[in-house]
């Protein structure tokens, strides 16, 4: 990085300062399974670009992707300095009991203050990389074409990355309650287009990773008032772990589908009086990892910026701020600390170096004791860069 | 707020409670998000420092007897320059950033915007204990944060002035202080905070991540630790020496974080340093250092016991080449040089945090460079010469907090630095702008419109569309023409 330029008052001149980048040293990377490769890569990439010595725990619960990061990688990097660990719990617990120089970890929130709290022991800086609710505000589009494209966009944010298993991904949807069916309409169409007349057939869809998962989810849908919102889909079948798209108006707000990130195939639309008051419904939630809003008003799109916080905000599409490296990517309060991606994943597995330098020359002696009110004053005029002051003082013609 | 000192109210996890509650209260409110209010409160802690420097300096004088000097260098002028940087710089502080976007999200605008977290702790320490307080705070407002700052209990008369003076002079809607120790530290560290900036020790440091742990809460460590000197022969010797004992004992008497903890110099050149310490050392303090004005005393008996005890070390007592005198009562101790203590003693273990200066002769500097890392990073490492090849290799290999060469402790005053340790000494950094960044979200916004829609991007999926797809996320404006136009 080059010099910075010096701001120091004029008594510590010649100063030159620098920051240097180096490596933290070695680092623990935790990748989650809903990306099982790109969760593991694009972390590792940012390790090893910043000069680290890596250790990868990929998830357990996508078992085949973790086998093959833990072949492919030895045969194609140093494997002196680049590992995979596989396996479960157990062998994370036993990981974090070492002293690692950065942990960074993309999962859940209760297995992030686990991760966290093992941290303490090193003074390990973490970075976590978690999820949440992310909301969908729906405003009314004029323009038809408008609106079937953003249809589009939410559908495929949805149901496209991983059938809902995304952290940023649509996890719910706010709109006027005048356009709700209208929307919900386009909604269904949409799927029909995409996902075909039989979805369980899971072409281009995923299904859900896990019998535990599927297992969740099905709670989720089972509260009888949850239940009684299914306005669209609702068809599970454990055998193949799948759940078809489901769409819900109005569950309760207390239900565990709307207090817990769905991480799923289902999307409750909640509506409103009016759009603006999606916000206070937003801030009286968690931060979310992403903010999504569909809009051509320009006061709103400030307001929403200025008035919520979340790990990133989104106009018009889903999910493609992922695709920007230029945009720094990670979560705020409950979606986490720390981010990465372009030259911020650099910048996390790097310690920031401050370097500065001075030569012996130009001395001055008022910094050092023993002290005198000659060199108070010279100090006092120095720090406040009065330099005329300066002069006048050591002229003697300063009280 | 006044009343946590005035009334002696116990402050616990109920207090702790309803302070969190009313401040998030008024974050909601949106009350610190304006320019006009963090102005405004940043003149007003230039108020508190300009209108009341003797209140602080006396103060500081009657917790640490720290000379009048000291205490105008290290404390009241920093903070001064500090608001006055932050408030000549925010408005560029608040300004989005844009930022480029490519074909993969064309047509898209994109910016990254500046948010305060929103209620945040700053946790400050004993030996700078207005600086360690004010500094980070002036951070957190400038960033738009409400903040509780809980000052050290070490020093209670300025811990008593700055909750006065705080909230007389800034607004006690939103900035806050809690007086008092472990009791009322560990109720606040039980809340759920959007940031916790600590500085001390690393025992203690582990405490506060702990408890940030449960919530996930954010934290920015100032911690310390073994800041070593490596000193060249072919320098200016006494310009060098001023400097080193500058650093040493002119910071609070070897109480500061980024104090020469150790010297690291050559067998052959440790004689003429010494000599020059002790010339230099002579100059300042007198003859009896002990009957000296111009020296910081030790904080309280529990460390000034802590430093006899490294100096009663067997191993080390015969290493004394210079000091050794203390005064228990008046918790006063002098400049000491000890000369090759063992490796294995307490004083070259623990970050010795007090006037103690063993130094450790080696044959080649170089050799110097591992030891120091193998001990932990520390928050600062120094290193004086005129050898360009040993300059470039210990700013290369030697991994700390901040480095400075042929000076120590200034990079602390360098605004353009970020000052934070790596390691053992620390995790994240402040000063100047990455003070505003510290109390800081940054938030990415990506901005797109509705047309140029690709359906590439939608299910059904084909090879058709995965080609077009493959093309424009690899950016290549070529390659998504051919997909488009069936050719690859």
């Amino acid at each position: 990085m080059a010099p910075k330029k010096s701001s120091m008052p004029l008594i510590f001149f010649p100063a030159r300062g620098q920051v240097l980048p180096e490596p933290l040293g070695l680092v623990l990377i935790f990748s989650s399974w809903n990306f099982p490769i790109s969760l593991a890569l694009d972390p590792v990439i940012g390790a090893i670009s910043a000069g680290n010595s890596v250790v990868l725990k990929p998830s357990e619960q996508a078992p085949a992707c973790s086998s093959f990061l833990a072949n492919t990688i030895p045969l194609y990097l140093d494997s002196k300095a680049i590992k995979v660990i596989e396996g479960g719990a157990e062998i994370s617990q036993q990981l974090l009991q070492q002293k690692w120089d950065k942990i960074f970890f993309t999962g859940s929130p209760s297995v992030a203050r686990i991760v966290m709290s093992a941290a303490v022991k090193h003074l390990t800086p973490v970075t976590v990389e978690l999820g949440g609710k992310c909301p969908t505000i729906f405003d009314y589009l004029s323009s038809p074409s408008d609106t079937e494209v953003a249809v589009k966009r939410v559908v495929g944010g949805k149901w496209g990355p991983c059938n809902g298993q995304a952290c940023i991904g649509v996890d719910y949807v706010l709109v006027e309650e005048k356009f709700a069916f209208h929307l919900i309409e386009m909604l269904k169409k949409t799927i029909k287009k995409f996902y075909g007349e039989n979805p369980k057939q899971l072409k281009d869809i995923s299904r859900i990773v896990n019998k535990h998962h599927f297992q969740r989810l099905r709670n989720l849908l089972e509260e009888p008032l949850v239940a009684a919102s299914i306005v669209h889909g609702g068809l599970i079948d454990e055998e193949k772990l799948f759940i078809e798209p489901t769409i819900l108006l109005d569950p309760p707000l207390d239900a565990e589908i709307m207090t817990e990130e769905i991480f799923g195939p289902l999307l409750p639309i909640i509506t409103l009086k009016n759009i603006e008051e999606s916000i206070e419904f937003i801030n009286s939630r968690p931060k979310p990892l992403a903010l999504y809003a569909f809009t051509k008003d320009e006061a709103f799109k400030r307001r929403i910026l200025s008035e919520t916080s979340s790990g990133s905000v989104t106009f018009n599409d889903i999910m493609i701020q992922f695709l920007c490296d230029t945009l720094p990517f990670g979560g705020v309060g409950q979606s986490g600390f720390g981010r990465y991606h372009g030259k911020y994943s650099f910048d996390t597995f790097s310690h920031e170096k401050a370097v500065l330098q001075r030569t012996f020359f130009l001395e001055l002696e008022p910094r050092f004791p023993p002290w005198n009110d000659f060199k108070l004053k010279f100090i006092r005029l120095a720090y406040r860069f009065d330099y005329l002051g300066l002069i006048l003082l050591l002229l003697g013609l300063k009280r | 707020m006044a009343e946590d000192s005035e009334t002696k109210k116990v402050f616990d996890a109920e207090a702790a409670g309803s302070l969190m509650k009313e401040l998030r209260g008024t974050y909601a409110s949106g009350k610190t998000r304006s320019y006009e209010w963090r102005v405004a409160q940043l003149k007003n802690v230039m108020k508190i420092v300009d209108d009341h420097e003797k209140d602080i300096l006396d103060a500081i004088r009657a917790d640490l007897s720290k000379p009048e000097q000291e205490s105008y260098i290290a404390e009241i002028s920093i903070v001064k320059s500090s608001c006055t940087r932050a408030l000549g710089e925010l408005n560029r502080w608040m300004k989005p950033e844009k930022v480029k976007t490519s074909i993969t999200t064309f047509p898209s605008s994109a910016e990254i915007v500046s948010e305060p977290l929103g209620v945040v702790l700053i946790i400050g320490a004993w030996n700078f204990p207005l600086l360690l307080a004010l500094d980070p705070a002036i951070g957190a407002i400038a960033a738009g944060n409400a903040v509780v700052l809980k000052p050290s209990e070490l020093c209670p008369a300025t811990s008593s002035l700055i909750a006065k003076l705080v909230g007389k002079y800034l607004d006690s809607s939103c900035i806050k202080v809690v007086e008092g120790s472990v009791a009322e530290t560990s109720a606040l560290l039980e809340q759920k905070w959007d940031k916790i900036f600590f500085t001390g020790s690393g025992r203690v440091g582990r405490i506060v991540m702990a408890a940030a742990a449960k919530h996930l809460t954010p934290v920015a460590l100032e911690l310390g630790g073994k800041c070593p000197v490596v000193v060249d022969s072919d320098i200016n010797l006494p310009v060098a020496v001023r400097r080193i004992a500058g650093g040493k004992w002119a910071s609070n008497n070897g109480q500061a974080c980024i104090a020469p903890d150790y010297i690291i110099t050559t067998k052959d050149f440790a004689p003429k340093l010494i000599d020059a310490l002790k010339h230099e050392l002579e100059a300042w303090y007198g003859k009896d250092p002990l009957e000296s004005k111009d020296l910081a005393h030790i904080v309280n008996s529990n460390h000034f016991a802590r430093l006899v005890k490294l100096l009663d070390d067997d191993k080390v007592s015969g290493k004394i080449i210079h000091g050794g005198q203390r005064d228990k009562a008046n918790l006063k101790f002098a400049p000491t040089i000890l000369l090759d203590v063992p490796e294995d003693s307490l004083v070259m273990n623990d970050e010795i945090f007090g006037p103690l200066l063993p130094i450790l002769t080696v044959d080649k500097l170089e050799d110097s460079f591992d030891m120091i890392t193998s001990r932990g990073k520390p928050l600062a490492a120094y290193l004086f010469t005129n050898n360009k090849k040993l300059k470039e290799k210990f700013v290369k290999t030697v991994s700390a907090g901040g480095l400075v060469i042929n000076d120590t402790v200034l990079h602390f005053a360098e605004k353009t630095l970020p000052f934070g340790g790596v390691g053992e000494s620390g995790i994240g950094s402040y000063h100047g702008k990455f003070s505003y960044e510290a109390f800081s979200h940054r938030k990415s916004v990506l901005y797109r419109g509705f047309a140029g829609d690709a359906s590439a991007r939608y299910p059904p999926y084909s090879d058709r569309k995965l080609k077009l797809l493959k093309a424009l996320l690899s950016g290549s404006v070529v390659g998504v023409i051919l997909a488009l136009i069936g050719w690859s």
